[in-house]
This record gives structure tokens, sequence and C-alpha cells, in this order.
């Protein structure tokens, strides 16, 4: 076990973990925001993914001890009130099912918006390929991408 | 007017106090304290609550609480079946807060979800608790004013006499009528004067969803749980031998290791007891990623297990299940199923004279289709959480049908089925899966044995390979042409592995002088059940793909071949036990062909049109497909439903879309095979799931409008678009597809 000095959605937070967890379970099981899903832990489904300093990074495969004094942003700091640009469009057209993936889906999309405001569809897809959705809303999500680009360019 | 009565389900209608305490209930408290309700939110909230029924409750100041029966896995009823109430009721959709109903069965009677039945088994119930509840508050006013109570009006929660101008908050009459009897009949509205149902409402857990609040079983959290993991056999077919758990046990963070057995030796099981590995062990620590280390260093000698057979008590009485030993492999099934579709299989259905009419055709067409065993791979791995003290139990599980589990988790634990406490946080998915509740037993047993509460999580490559899975499906059909290319015959039969997928009284039986329907099916230790519409999901594709082969051949356009046939059944129908409605089959067929502009394909673009009738209800499909670079890629699908009156039609709407996207993921890659009783996918690194890129580029789905009172909705979509992928595909190739999946590696479409 180690004592780790973490920076989560703009707070400091102390824990006591062994130096090879990943900060997937770090959140779940000890800072207890389980807003962040485990999908399949090697990366694969994007039902993970948070903003280590603004990037999208698959917090299954982020050991503890990596990350430093590095800035973690989870879905529940994405905004103060739930309505991040992102969050705006997903609610606006109604994009979840049975939701599972689709905090994953926001943080992958909003760090993408971040850094290319007016992405085309090839640069939405290539983004948003890693995140998987098993209901299948991705028309919606697409959508809801090009919602919140829109809005954060008007 | 519909005049309904209210015996049935009346228990619903009685009050009792423990709802509104608490009671057996235990109460999603956890959800509240992780976010601080907004002062707005408090003051909203009424000082007291009054109970009109099971299903709903008054506030002083008019907020209205609806009760959602069913367990919640992404179809959304838990926006539509709260809007049922509320539309009866006469109350404002902003006034509405939904609740989760935990297990109750003397109450809400079967909450059920699956089988595309909750807002047709709903339908009535729902409406009767608002019309009901509409009733007392309208008695109450009417006493209250000393006015006849058919000269009261309401609206939008407000009861109106004109005659002397006054007018109440149903808040104001809550109380009184609280304590009226709801009597043996009562007027629903009509149709036309709907004007909740049928309007779309944002999903009321949107805004949780897309925030992170915890809201699913994954989610679940209570003070002083443990976290619990499974090791189960790597192969089907086997059990276990022997564990050595000696240094698991020394881990950081480990508390117990046990060995768990699901079923007493004389437990009669149920339908949906299936578990290939009821002997397994379990890992029980204070943390997931502490646990997860220690199941690694777990040593446990796993044995095969010797043929047996059970007796299985299901919907349909009792049945005898034979489990033969052995490590089964994809390719002997393989050599099996060519086995058996060669030889004679057990007729189901034979009209007119098929032998003879095969016998004087001029031209038989023969084709096989087949489909390999597909994992449910819900986001959300199965997952339960069990505190179990003495003789009590409080289970919170994302579960489909909670009822069917309750008596195998009294009989694994020893305690009355009345001590058992269940709550239904929000599935992560379903698909099917989710009704074979096994997990849940173990949870219970576990936490029995450690005493303590444990949530048991399984890891995604626990979930792929300790699978319900969809079974291994293969049907030949063969059709008889006359020498003018009229159908004279149709010969389906169907099998799989271990159950036949066949429906021999669907259609095209029924509008065929000639038709003949056998099936047959092998036993197998692999585990299957219910997979997103059971075996139609695979006879949808290889009918619909075998019809539009039939089409070409006889020279029809494919709508047209289907609306003729389908002409003759609704006129001159063959046989009396055909299931499906042609008329309603015909109309979506009809409003598909408008919609989609069928008559004018778009350049460089490649169409194939598939529709079916299952869970009481119609769709059909139009797909787009354009090649590039030799790969297909999607760009639309059009789709027509006939799921009678649409509660919710947005929501349909994204049900639609993702049962349409969901069977293209399906057809195009899904697939699980066995080596040696191995499942050879483990994670989403080797089972490819549909992703974003091979979604289709716009869906536009289209809903018959008419008003017959609900049916499913959830699974009808899905089985058709196998058909319309392989359809597209042909006309976009030139070949046919007849073994799923459609594109692999080793078979490159192009």
């Amino acid at each position: 076990m180690a004592k780790f000095n973490l920076n989560i959605n703009g707070k400091q937070r102390e824990i006591d973990v062994d130096a090879t967890t990943p900060i997937l379970w770090v959140l779940r099981d000890h800072i207890k925001l389980v807003g962040t899903k485990y999908g399949c832990g090697i990366a694969q489904c994007g039902a993970c993914t948070i903003h280590l300093e603004g990037n999208a990074v698959r917090s299954c495969q982020l050991p503890v001890s990596s990350v430093g004094d590095k800035k973690i942003t989870t879905i529940e700091g994405l905004s103060e009130k739930g309505d991040h640009p992102v969050q705006q469009a997903w609610l606006e057209i109604d994009v979840p099912q049975c939701g599972y993936c689709q905090a994953g889906q926001i943080m992958t999309a909003s760090a993408l918006l971040e850094k290319n405001p007016n992405p085309s569809d090839e640069e939405i897809e290539t983004a948003m390929n890693g995140n998987i959705c098993r209901c299948g809303t991705y028309t919606r999500i697409k959508k809801a991408v090009k919602i919140a680009a829109n809005s954060i360019n008007a | 007017m519909t005049l309904i009565k209210t015996k049935i389900g009346r228990r619903s209608f009685i009050r009792t106090s423990t709802l509104a305490s608490g009671g057996l209930v235990l109460g999603f408290n956890w959800l509240a304290s992780c976010k601080n309700k907004t002062e707005e939110e408090i003051l909203a909230m009424p000082k007291e609550w009054f109970e009109m029924n099971s299903y709903l409750k008054i506030g002083d100041n008019g907020v209205v609480t609806i009760t959602t029966p069913n367990p919640e896995f992404g179809q959304n009823i838990r926006t539509s079946m709260p809007m049922i109430v509320a539309e009866e009721l006469g109350v404002d959709w902003k006034n509405v807060i939904v609740e989760q109903a935990p297990y109750h069965a003397e109450k809400y009677g079967m909450q059920f979800t699956g089988g595309s039945r909750g807002i047709m088994t709903r339908w009535e119930p729902l409406r009767m608790a608002g019309a009901s509840a509409r009733h007392i508050l309208i008695a109450a006013a009417a006493q209250a004013w000393q006015v006849p109570a058919t000269e009261i009006t309401t609206e939008d929660g407000i009861l109106y006499h004109k005659a002397t101008e006054k007018s109440a908050g149903y808040g104001e009459m809550a109380s009184a009528a609280a304590k009226i009897t709801v009597p043996e009949d009562i007027t629903l509205k009509e149709v036309k004067d709907f004007k909740i149902i049928g309007t779309s409402k944002k999903n009321v857990d949107a805004k949780s969803i897309i925030t992170g609040e915890p809201m699913f079983g994954m989610d679940y959290q209570k003070e002083g749980m443990l976290i619990a993991m499974i090791v189960h056999p790597p192969a089907f077919g086997m059990t276990l031998k022997s564990m050595d758990a000696e240094t698991a046990k020394t881990m950081s963070g480990i508390k117990d290791v046990v060995a768990i057995k699901s079923f007493k030796d004389d437990y009669e099981k149920g339908g949906f007891d299936v578990n290939a590995f009821p002997e397994i062990v379990a890992v029980v620590g204070n943390s997931t990623w502490e646990v997860l280390q220690a199941k690694k260093k777990l040593k446990v000698e796993w044995q095969p297990f010797a043929a047996y057979s059970e007796t299985i008590k299901g919907f349909r009485g009792k049945q005898t299940k034979n489990v033969p030993a052995g490590l089964e492999s994809s390719t002997s099934h393989e050599s099996q199923m060519e086995e058996m579709a060669s030889k004679p299989g057990k007729i189901v259905r034979e009209d007119g004279n098929p032998k003879v009419a095969f016998k004087n055709a001029a031209k038989i067409i023969e084709r096989t289709y087949s489909a390999p065993f597909l994992a449910h791979n819900c986001m959300e791995p199965l997952n339960a959480f069990a505190h179990v003290e003495g003789d009590r139990a409080q289970i919170a599980a994302p579960i489909q049908i909670p009822s069917l589990i309750i008596p195998t988790i009294a009989s694994s634990l020893g305690i009355p089925a009345e001590n058992i406490a269940m709550e239904m946080p929000r599935m992560g998915g379903g698909f099917g899966r989710k009704a074979y509740a096994h997990y849940v037993v173990e949870a219970a047993l576990i936490s029995q044995k450690v005493n303590a509460p444990v949530k048991l999580v399984y890891t995604r490559e626990d979930d792929m390979t300790n699978g319900i899975y969809r079974p291994t499906y293969q049907a030949t059909y063969r059709a008889a042409l006359d020498e003018n290319n009229n159908l004279t015959a149709l010969h389906v039969k169907a099998g799989g592995i271990p159950e036949s997928p066949l429906f021999a009284h669907r259609f095209p039986a029924g509008a065929l002088d000639n038709y003949m329907a056998e099936e047959w099916s092998i036993d197998s230790n692999i585990t299957i059940g219910a997979f997103r519409a059971p075996r139609s999901n695979f006879m949808a594709g290889a009918e619909q793909s075998f019809l539009d082969e039939l089409a070409e051949a006889t020279g029809k356009d494919p709508i047209q071949f289907r609306l003729d046939l389908l002409k003759r059944a609704k006129e001159n129908p063959v046989g009396e036990r055909n299931d499906y409605d042609a008329e309603r089959y015909a109309g979506v067929l009809e409003l598909l062909r408008e919609k989609s502009n069928w008559n004018q394909t778009p350049a460089n673009v490649h169409r194939g049109v598939s529709a079916y009738f299952c869970h009481n209800s119609y769709a059909a499909h139009v797909l787009n497909i354009r090649m590039e670079e030799d790969k297909p890629v999607v760009e639309k699908v059009v789709c027509a439903i006939d799921c009678g009156i649409v509660v919710n039609p947005d929501a349909a709407t994204n049900m639609a879309e993702g049962a349409i996207t969901d069977g293209i993921g399906n057809a195009f890659f899904g697939e699980l095979t066995f080596k040696d009783g191995m499942p050879q996918k483990r994670n989403f690194n080797d089972y490819a799931m549909i992703r974003m890129a091979d979604a289709p580029e716009e869906i536009d789905v289209h809903f018959v409008k008419n008003e017959i009172a609900p049916t499913g909705m959830g699974e009808p979509p899905f089985p058709p678009i196998f058909g319309a992928v392989a359809n597209a595909l042909y006309k976009a190739t030139g070949q046919r597809q007849y073994r799923q999946p459609f594109v692999t590696e080793k078979q490159v479409v192009g």
C-alpha cells in the first residue's frame, strides 16, 4: 500500500492503495465516484474514459502511481450543473438507452471537441470508435457530437 | 367508452402502509446522498403524501409520484409506463416524479422485463391505476362541494365544477380521496383524447445518466460492503474438483475464499434457473483490484462431469433436459448439424401435399442458412449485491425477472421466500441475459458464507465465458416452382444446438397450399437462453433471404412478392393456426415501400428489404449499402413498424434505431465459437462488436398509426434487419449470404 495525493475534479484526494491499482478502481471503490464505468478492463470499450490533463484516457489501464499531480476529470466533474455543451446535446436528442456506456462516450466526445471544435464525420468516427454502445445509439451519439460542436462554435 | 373491471389486479389497489413507510423496501437512499438536491427541488417536495394505489401517491401540493413496476434495461419504460398512468390520471407531466418499484409480487404481479411484453401487459393495469385515482379524486371533490361527480371535470391535475365556479388541485383533495373505495368499474379515456400518450417525452433518467449518478447495479454501495469475484470452470462440461486458496487468502485485502453450490440437491429448477457452473469458487475482499489480484493466484482444479438428465419446471410444464458429458467444439457442432439436417426431422406442420408438389416441380430451389452462438455482452457485466443476515436477505441486482429467482434464492439460502427483499436498479443492458439470475443466487450464498454485505462483480471475461448464449442454428429452405415460375410449395427444416429455432405457423405458412415444417435439435452442455427476439433473430434472416431469392427466381419485385403472398394469406388462408395478421403484416410493407421510395434506388446504392412478425408486432426495413474499397457501408435504414399505439414515439424510435444497429453488428460480426468446451473469445479485443464507424449513417423510423392496444416493441425490429443486410449485400456483391457472420476475415465480401 502507498499514499497518493490525487487531483480529482479540482479537489485534492488522499488515498492509500496498492500502487498498481488502476484509476478506475480508485475512483469507484475508494473515492466512491461510480460514474466512470467498468466495461472490459483492457481499454477496448471506452466505458471508463476520463480526462487526464484534458486528454481522454482509459482509466482501467492507468495505474494510480503514474498520475502524479496531473488533473483528473470524471463525468461527475465535467461540469458543475451537468450543462457542458456535450451533456446538453445528449439531453436535447435523448441519446441514452441503457446508459451504461454514455459517461465514457461523453468524456471521449468532450475531449475531442476541446481539441477540435469542428470535427468532420470521419474525425468523429475515429475519435469515438473506441467506445462501444451495446444498445446501438451510435447514430444519435454522432448527431449529438455535431449539435455540441455547433453550440460551442456559436 | 372503455369500461374495465378493477378486479383485474385488484390487489394493486388495496392500500397498505408498507409502501409509504418503507417496510421491506430498502430504498435507494444511497442515491440521494450523492448529489444534494437544489433548493428549488426541496421546496417543490410535498409535506405529506397520500397513497391512491400501489402505483401512485399524490402530495398535498399536487406533485405526483408514479411507481413504475418493471425493471428498466434501456427500453425507457421508466418513462413510458408512468406516462400511461399520468394520462389517465390527467396530470401535467411536469409534476410527475418516477420511482422504481422493488420486487413485490402481490402489488405488482409479474415484474417481467423481457419478451417485449412490458407495455403490452401493463397497458390496462397502468391505465386503471391512473383512472381509478382520478375517479376517487372526483368523488372527493363531489363530496366536498356537494355537487354530482358527473359534473366535475379535470385538467392537468385540477378539478373543476363549472356551474359553481369551484376548482381545486389534486393535492387538496388527495387526503379525502385516499379514504374513498375504488369502484368495481372504471371508465378509461378514448384514444382520441390522449394528451400524453403518443407525444414524445424525454427520458426521466437522462440527466442522471449524463452526469454519472449512481444508478446501476454495478454502482451499488453499502457501508461495510465487500467485493466478491468468481472463478468458474474454463470449459463447458467441467465442474469443480478441488481448490487451494492458501496463497490467495494471505494476500492484501482478502477476507475469504469460499466454494459455493448454487442449488440444493433436490431443488426442482425452473425454466430460468439456467446455470452451466453451479459449483464455483468466490474470492472476497475489500476492493475490486485486490480481489482481482487474488483471483489470479487461486489454484483450482476442475474435472469433466458425467452426463445427466434433469426435470425443469418451465412455463409449459415439466420437461426433461438431457445434458451430455464432454468438451464440445464448434467444428464437431457443424458436422453434427449437417448430419441431423440430412435426416428426417420431426414434422410440426404439413399443409396440402408438399411431397407431390415437389415431385411435380419444374424447378426446386434449396438453400441452407446457419448462424453461430452469440454472447449477450451487456455493457454492464453481471453483478449483484446481497446482504444475508440470519433468515433475512436484502438484494439489489440488475435483473429482468425478479420473481423467478426468489424461490431459488430461498431454497439455496434455506430461508423463507418472504424474507427476501429485492431492489431492481437500472440494468446496463439485458438483452435476455439478465433473465437468468444465477449471479444473484451466487451473491446471496457468498454473503451468507462470509456473513457480510457483498457485491459480486463479474469481470468481462467471466461474463463472456459464463454465458447463457444465443444457440447456434441451421435452417434449410426448399421451394417448388412450376414451369411458369409460380411458387407451388415450401419446405422448411430447422434445428439447432440445443434447440430448434422453428416457428411452424409463421408467414409464409398460411399463404401456400403446400407447406411443410420440420425440426430437430442436438443436446449440448453449453448453456443457452433468450437473446433479443429468441429464435426469430435467426429465422427472420434465413426466411427473408430465401424469400428474396424466390422473388428474384419468380421475376417479381421483392416487396410485391411478399404482398402477393400476404394477400393470399388474408383472403384465403391455409390452415387455422397461423400466428400473424396478414393485413397488419402487409401494412408495414406498404408503409415501408412508400417511405423508402422503394421504386427509386439512388445511384451507387444497393438495397435490401426484409420484414418479420414477432412478439405480436410487425417490422420491416429497407437497408441501403454502398461499397467503399470492397467494404460495405450502411448509408441508411428505413424502418416501418406496427406495434399498435406508440406510447412515447421518440423513445420507441430510439429503440428501433438500436435494434437495427445491434442487428447489423451481429449480422456482420457476431460470433462465438468453442474449442474443447472453451469459448474462443473472452473480451472485446477478440469479440467484434459494432462500433460507430459501422453503424448506419441515417435511420428513418415510421410507425403505422392505429388504435390497437400496444404490442411488442423492443424485439420486433431486430430479427428482420438480418435479412435486410443479407439482401442488400447480395445486391452490392452478387453473392448471397448463407452463413453468419457475413463480414469476417475469412469471408471477405465482394
